[in-house]
């Protein structure tokens, strides 16, 4: 059994292959379908939790203050991205608010739980309790956070408004961009390899 | 050029969670790492990538043809369904933000509903034709997937913020719902479809080699 250990199936055609130690900006791709096989993560533990607890942080600003104001004519208001979700439960249409949270909000902050607390335990060299529930639930959520969409969501919506009104950008947004950035680094298939050193 | 060995001729499956080559033998039904249930197909592959496509496809008319957010200005209200948010920006002469929304709305999702479409054709014909670039074909539809959620998150957060009673009040309208299934159904539909089908041979009878377990999880 132990010896399919160092084996790599392609995902894409199912052609096997050894698994090579890769230097740093190297991939290796499937000679047959051309997918990418294995990528060079230079994160170490302990800079990937570090990261994770630093996106964290990011989470609560972009979570926590509006992503923007606006004004018109003396009046303000600004919105958070749980009141964007807010405004679209209201009527028949209630289903696409809970999508929008998961996308937004859920998805991620359950992302980074699972991350500090698989990275916490391994930094001790130890699998944490439910290791296995905690890294099957990353790979299921990873497709359904959409970050980087909210980002570019935001920024579309600053420019639409900013036809009609003043429109300015809050900390939330800020926040959410390098959130965003972070998630892509972090949250990657790269977790994967703690499979095999644990 | 020689082929690399495929993974079903020696007796090992992919565990899709966690990447372990999973030793076949004595058919086990969940990997023996992470305990995620393993298919050296995925179930029912065919049947389900068309069946939530043909879903999104059913949506995608309403998302379409239903206005997605109304807008009231000082009294006038005013419908608008995605073309019109697009057509609007573009005669502005914001042609960059007319062609992002045209692309996440609109080209994103028809992109996805040929790419699948031909993906289905050409495997259940068996076809040998252009396999790598089938492959990548794939892979584009994964990758683009989810940006048509762009509209969904500029409607929530435009509805929030413009709330000013008479003077200016900005709602969703069902339209978004059908836009958002839409993006879920065709995310779906991508993610049952199995691209290793792309390069099975098929001697004999086909589909025998299908373990039937339990849902979507793989």
């Amino acid at each position: 059994m132990a010896t399919t250990a160092p084996l790599i199936i392609c995902e894409h055609c199912d052609c096997v292959y050894e698994k090579v130690t890769l230097a740093k900006h190297q991939k290796t791709l499937c000679t047959r379908c051309g997918g990418v096989l294995q990528r060079y993560d230079g994160l170490t533990l302990q800079q990937r939790l570090a990261l994770t607890l630093t996106a964290l942080m990011l989470w609560i600003f972009a979570n926590f203050y509006p992503v923007m104001s606006i004004s018109l004519k003396g009046l303000k208001n600004s919105a958070t991205l749980w009141d964007s979700v807010l405004a679209l439960s209201l009527g028949p249409i209630t289903f696409i608010a809970m999508v929008a949270a998961i996308a937004m909000i859920i998805a991620p902050i359950f992302q980074l739980f699972l991350l500090i607390w698989v990275l916490g335990f391994a930094l001790s060299g130890r699998r944490s309790p439910a290791f296995k529930f905690c890294m099957r639930w990353l790979e299921t959520l990873r497709p359904w956070s959409m970050l980087e969409v909210c980002l570019l969501g935001a920024m579309v919506a600053v420019i639409k408004l900013a036809g009609f009104l003043d429109v300015l950008p809050g900390i939330g947004l800020f926040a959410l961009a390098i959130l965003s950035l972070l998630m892509i680094r972090i949250a990657g298939r790269d977790i994967r390899e703690l499979w095999d050193i644990l | 050029m020689t082929t690399p060995p495929v993974a079903r001729e020696l007796g090992l499956c992919l565990c899709h969670s966690c990447g372990l080559a999973c030793d076949m033998t004595h058919e086990p039904h969940e990997c023996e790492r992470c305990g995620a249930p393993l298919h050296r197909r995925k179930t029912n592959s065919l049947t389900r990538t068309w069946a939530y496509l043909v879903t999104a496809l059913v949506f995608y008319i309403p998302a379409n043809l239903l206005p997605v957010m109304n807008t009231k200005m000082v009294g006038h209200g005013a419908d608008s369904t995605i073309m019109s948010g697009v057509l609007e920006f573009w005669e502005a002469g914001a042609w960059d933000i007319a062609l992002i929304i045209f692309i996440a709305s609109i080209a994103v999702p028809g992109v996805k509903f040929v790419a699948i479409t031909l993906l289905l054709v050409t495997v259940k014909r068996d076809s040998q034709w252009a396999r790598k670039e089938r492959s990548q074909l794939y892979r584009f539809v994964e990758v683009i997937g989810y940006w048509s959620m762009l509209d969904v998150i500029v409607v929530a957060l435009v509805a929030s913020l413009v709330k000013f009673q008479a003077l200016a009040d900005i709602e969703p309208r069902p339209g978004i719902l059908f836009f958002g299934l839409v993006v879920v159904f065709t995310m779906l539909s991508a993610m049952s479809f199995d691209p290793r089908l792309i390069w099975d041979e098929k001697p004999q009878a086909p589909h025998n080699e299908e373990v039937t377990d339990e849902a979507t999880s793989h």
